[in-house]
């Protein structure tokens, strides 16, 4: 079949013409299908040809399946713009209802839910009326699918005929994917009305695993998304449920699989002891390991999710850091998702093996990926302090290769090194020195401004250096602006005959010829602590700043909270709970029951926790410059 | 779930767009075009588009498959679903490129408008599509009604991938244990991470409604007592370290014929295959890899004289008795090089422009060998020296008769109503995943 050869851009009037010839003496219906492919792929190609409608319904009744299914996608394709004609077909819908085909039948019922126009609407609703009876398991299933496209067109329609209930009771139904379909309809009703009442009892939720067993694979996944409407009673319930749900861990699809991980890491909300629900967590582990030998769009997917369980379980995966190692031809995307992994799983053990890996990894092409192997090192430098001599060496050798972007992300990264560690690695000084002509970005001149004034006491030519960068005062960005303001004043009280003629000028320049307030009032604050009380301004200026942590990277709890009962979705991907990119959703939340485990310490604290990150992050930017 | 789905080829015209949603307009292909296609920097599978539009691709052959979701669909269930189209293309049409969607454009809308509906993946199982959506075109009316009712109870059942009436006159499995070896090897010679993933392939013939049961020399179900006897004695000779080894699965995924709850409870494998050819299962492991190759890399780089010296020695691992095939290794030059030196002890190799690297083939390796290449890359003389970020040496290879995991299929029973005798054959093959070498 050469069908390429329809590709081509065919004028609606000729198109017209050939379709009407080709109804006459055309028995077997062969130029007729020729007719359609042509308007079918100048659709495709995005040629308007709704003036056609009319004719296409003409066409559309003859006997051979492949010509009604040409028509159908016309019609589908143009129904909304044109309701007029569109009405037309309902007649001929209607007979196909009640063929003795169940194919047939279920093509009809289908093709009408896709069409948005009042009286097929209708048409449906009352076609739905029996195809939800329908003997055959085909039609069933596809007329379970049709509700929730008539609830979309039209909620009152659909909830006034009753359909929605007779959907439910399709729960019963003996064939498991009608029930699958059921399933998933329902779902997608309770997502969009938050007083519609999807809440399973146990008895319910065993039923629908047991239909599990039979279902395709797409059906296994409608099913485990369902049982998120189970709340458990007991917390013999929600082991039972977990526990059944746990084979689909070895399914070869991966939405199968992470969609099992999500209803098990939902039942642990609400069982009690401790060890059963870390025992779930240890066997969810390889499973998800084994989705990285995916394609790289699924390892995506997992390696996602893989960070958000990180954050509940710091330990869970500890011992497979190695398969987060990145390879060489993975997509950047992989890649960067596997670098965030590695960094939560170093520890005092592994370091040794992953810090070579980093040293690596910065040295590659993609100038993202080298830029943040190049913050992983800094972070565990900051992280793991017996490590931090051997990252400090690393970046030194990468600020040594002399690659612009790698030496301006070291020393980013070494300023949070530098406070972290106080007075241990101020040898590299020099080092960095080296480097300034180099520095164009920012917040690499902001760090390296920071260091500079901040040792201002160390660095023999401290004075000019910061009077190098002073000449382009004006020009810089806020952030160097304010960092050069506050060096200039540290380098003053450090060593007032070095920084008595620059100090003046910037102290000018930042009350007085430039717009910025926040620059204008730290200006003021310093010349009048300087002229009032010099010591105070001493003790102000060199203050204790607030350690620096690793562990700020952390999503609140609630967050985190909400994203578990998203896994495997868009939201568990964003790291952004659903409401936060889509409008007019049911938020999704654990509901308390008898059976509910409410965490006191751990959820809390962590609440504390993140409160508390954030406040030091604030006072860590506004210390940054002090 | 999905709003639709659409074909783009590599220039970005729409092959094939098909919207399951009204809550999308067919222009938003346009915005892919843009944001994915024509762009140098695709840093997602998954593209945001405006708050809750979202576009998710793949791209397979020449061409992209995209699915449009603006709901917090999913994720895994979209690329799979994508997945599966590719893989019902290929079983329809051979190939699943652009000139295949073309050929077959109205065929390729029928399969959608069947396997999803209103964004929800429904039947996809080739064999079952295979049996109502056809390429062949008109049929009588009375058998289309017959085989209507027939197929219907077929796609909806619980074993959806299988028709009751197959019939052979030689019922026959082969099964193929492939495996593709993974290898990261630091410039140190330390082996940073090493791991097996495994499928393996069954191809059946088998008539009527065959019950297979399937067992390995996984080391929880052999020690958990049942011994069966074997059809094929392991001739993976080279793993007989410790006579009757076994393997330790890290994990396994099945085919959904397999009963899973059975597999939980016991380590039984049991299941009715689909007709023809399908992927049984797919295992990983990690513990006591058995390495093919063994690679050795001398690398000088002369950053002065504009040079870099290779001397690399590679050693097969396994047994002499068998061998492997297509061993192909690449070196990488660095940029710019414009004279290369070249010396093996065996195979072929030369330099290869396009893909700045040294390739070396030895057609067949013979277990227990080792080959020697000495080479030279001169970088021409050029003032705008790039940085060579030394990407590894990799490795491709085929071995026969050899796992790297060490696994051995130990049986494979069939049982079927009529008590037919049955013909079963295994193979094995080790192949290499990313077997990396760095220097």
């Amino acid at each position: 079949m050469a069908d390429a050869k329809f590709f081509t851009k065919g004028k609606v009037q000729e198109l017209r013409e050939e379709l009407a010839a080709a109804d006459k003496r055309d028995t077997k219906h062969t130029k007729k299908r020729i007719v359609l492919k042509k308007i079918v792929a100048n659709m495709t190609m995005g040629n308007d040809m709704s003036p056609l409608f009319a004719d296409v319904v003409a066409v559309m009744q003859a006997p051979m399946l492949e010509v009604k299914k040409m028509a159908y996608l016309y019609i589908v394709s143009y129904a909304r713009s044109k309701p007029d004609l569109a009405k037309l077909t309902i007649s001929a819908f209607e007979r196909d209802l009640v063929d003795p085909n169940p194919l047939i039948r279920a093509l009809a019922l289908r093709t009408m839910g896709y069409m948005q126009v009042d009286k097929l609407i209708e048409a449906l609703a009352n076609a739905l009326q029996k195809c939800l009876a329908d003997k055959d398991a085909y039609v069933a299933k596809t007329a379970a699918i049709s509700v929730i496209k008539l609830y979309t067109y039209d909620r009152d329609l659909a909830q006034r005929t009753g359909l929605i209930d007779k959907l439910r009771s399709l729960l019963n139904n003996e064939n498991s994917m009608v029930v699958a379909n059921a399933v998933a309809a329902l779902s997608e009703i309770a997502e969009k009305t938050p007083d519609f009442d999807m809440r399973m009892d146990f008895t319910l939720s065993s039923k629908l695993l047991t239909a599990m067993n039979e279902c395709s694979e797409w059906g296994q996944v409608y099913i485990l998304e369902s049982l998120l409407y189970f709340v458990p009673q007991e917390h013999g319930d929600a082991e039972v449920v977990a526990e059944r749900v746990m084979p689909r861990l070895q399914h070869a699809n991966s939405a199968v699989v992470l969609s099992a991980i999500r209803v098990v890491l939902y039942m642990t909300n609400y069982i009690l002891k401790d060890d059963i629900v870390n025992s779930f967590f240890k066997r969810i582990g390889s499973p998800l390991v084994t989705l990285l030998h995916n394609g790289p769009e699924v390892q995506y997917v997992a390696l996602r999710n893989i960070q958000l369980i990180l954050q509940r379980k710091p330990d869970f995966l500890k011992n497979d850091i190695k398969v987060f190692f990145c390879k060489y031809n993975d997509p950047v995307y992989v890649k960067i998702a596997k670098l965030e992994i590695m960094f939560r799983l170093v520890t005092d053990d592994n370091i040794e093996q992953v810090l070579p890996e980093l040293k690596e990894y910065a040295t590659e092409i993609d100038v993202d990926f080298v830029r943040k192997s190049i913050r992983a090192i800094g972070k565990c430098a900051i992280k793991i302090e017996s490590a931090a001599d051997r990252c400090v060496t690393t970046l030194v050798d990468l600020i040594k290769t002399k690659v612009n972007y790698v030496v301006q992300e070291s020393i980013v990264v070494i300023k949070d090194i530098f406070r972290r560690y106080p007075n241990k690695y101020e040898g590299i000084i020099t080092t960095l020195c080296e480097n300034l002509d180099s520095l164009d970005e920012s917040e690499a001149k902001a760090s390296m401004i920071w260091i500079i004034g901040h040792y201002s006491d160390r660095i023999e030519n401290a004075d000019e250096l910061l009077s190098h960068f002073s000449d382009s005062f004006k020009d810089e960005t806020s952030n160097v602006q304010l960092s050069l303001l506050t060096a200039v004043v540290k380098l003053f009280i450090k060593r007032p005959t070095k920084g008595q003629e620059l100090l003046p000028k910037i102290l000018k320049w930042s009350t007085e010829d430039v717009d910025n307030p926040d620059l204008r009032d730290r200006g003021f604050i310093y010349w009048r602590l300087l002229s009032t009380d010099p010591v105070a301004a001493k003790v102000i200026v060199f203050g204790d700043n607030p350690p620096i942590t690793s562990e700020m990277e952390n999503l609140p709890s609630q967050t985190l909270e909400e994203l578990f009962l998203h896994i495997s979705t868009l939201a568990s991907i964003y790291h952004k709970t659903p409401q936060m990119f889509i409008g007019g959703l049911r938020q999704k939340k654990v509901e308390p029951s008898a059976a509910f485990v409410f965490v006191t310490s751990q959820p809390m604290a962590d609440t504390w926790m993140a409160m508390f990150c954030k406040l030091k992050v604030v006072s860590i930017k506004n210390h940054l410059t002090f | 779930m999905l709003s639709g789905f659409f074909i783009f080829n590599a220039k970005g015209e729409v092959l094939i767009s098909r919207l399951y949603r009204n809550d999308i307009k067919r222009s938003l292909s346009d915005l892919f075009r843009i944001q994915v296609v024509s762009s140098t920097d695709v840093r997602s599978p998954i593209t945001q588009i405006s708050g809750s539009t979202a576009f998710f691709h793949i791209k397979h052959e020449n061409i992209y498959l995209v699915a449009v979701s603006k709901l917090n669909v999913n994720a895994a269930i979209v690329f799979e679903f994508l997945g599966r189209v590719a893989l019902i293309g290929q079983s329809y049409f051979g190939r699943f490129d652009e000139a295949a969607v073309k050929a077959n454009f109205t065929l390729v809308y029928e399969l959608m408008d069947e396997i999803c509906d209103f964004g929800f993946p429904q039947i996809t199982e080739p064999e079952a599509l295979k049996m109502y959506i056809t390429t062949e075109g008109v049929k009588s009316e009375k058998a289309v009604l017959e085989m209507g009712k027939q197929i219907a109870i077929q796609a909806t059942g619980a074993v959806s991938w299988r028709r009751p009436d197959i019939k052979y006159r030689k019922n026959e499995a082969f099964i193929d244990v492939v495996e593709s070896v993974n290898l990261l090897m630091s410039s140190k010679g330390n082996i940073l991470r090493a791991d097996v993933s495994g499928q393996v392939i069954m191809r059946a013939y088998l008539s009527g409604m065959p019950e297979c049961k399937f067992g390995l020399n996984d080391r929880v179900a052999v020690e958990g007592g049942e011994h069966l006897g074997r059809i094929v004695p392991p001739t993976i000779s080279s793993n007989k370290k410790g006579g009757s080894s076994t393997v330790d699965l890290d994990d396994a995924q099945f085919h959904q014929c397999v009963k899973l709850s059975g597999f939980e409870e016991s380590r039984t494998i049991t299941f009715v295959p689909p007709d023809g050819e399908f992927e049984l299962m797919r295992y990983r492991s990690t513990n006591n890899v058995y390495l093919p190759f063994r690679v050795n890399a001398i690398v000088d780089e002369f950053a002065d004289a504009n040079h870099v010296n290779y001397k690399i020695s590679v050693r097969s691992l396994y047994d002499a008795k068998t061998y492997g095939q297509n061993v192909v290794i690449r070196v990488p030059t660095p940029p710019s090089t414009n004279a290369t030196k070249i010396k093996v002890t065996g195979g072929k190799a030369k330099y290869v422009g396009s893909e700045n690297a040294i390739v070396w083939k030895i057609a067949r390796f013979q277990g227990g060998q080792e080959y020697v290449i000495t080479c030279q890359a001169q970088q021409g003389e050029s003032n705008s020296k790039k940085p060579w970020s030394r990407p590894p040496i990799s490795m491709d290879f085929q071995v026969v008769m050899f796992t790297s995991s060490g696994l051995v299929v130990r049986f494979m029973k069939i049982f079927e109503k009529s008590n037919y005798q049955s013909v079963k054959w295994v193979r094995y093959l080790t192949k290499a995943g990313t077997y990396q070498i760095r220097f």
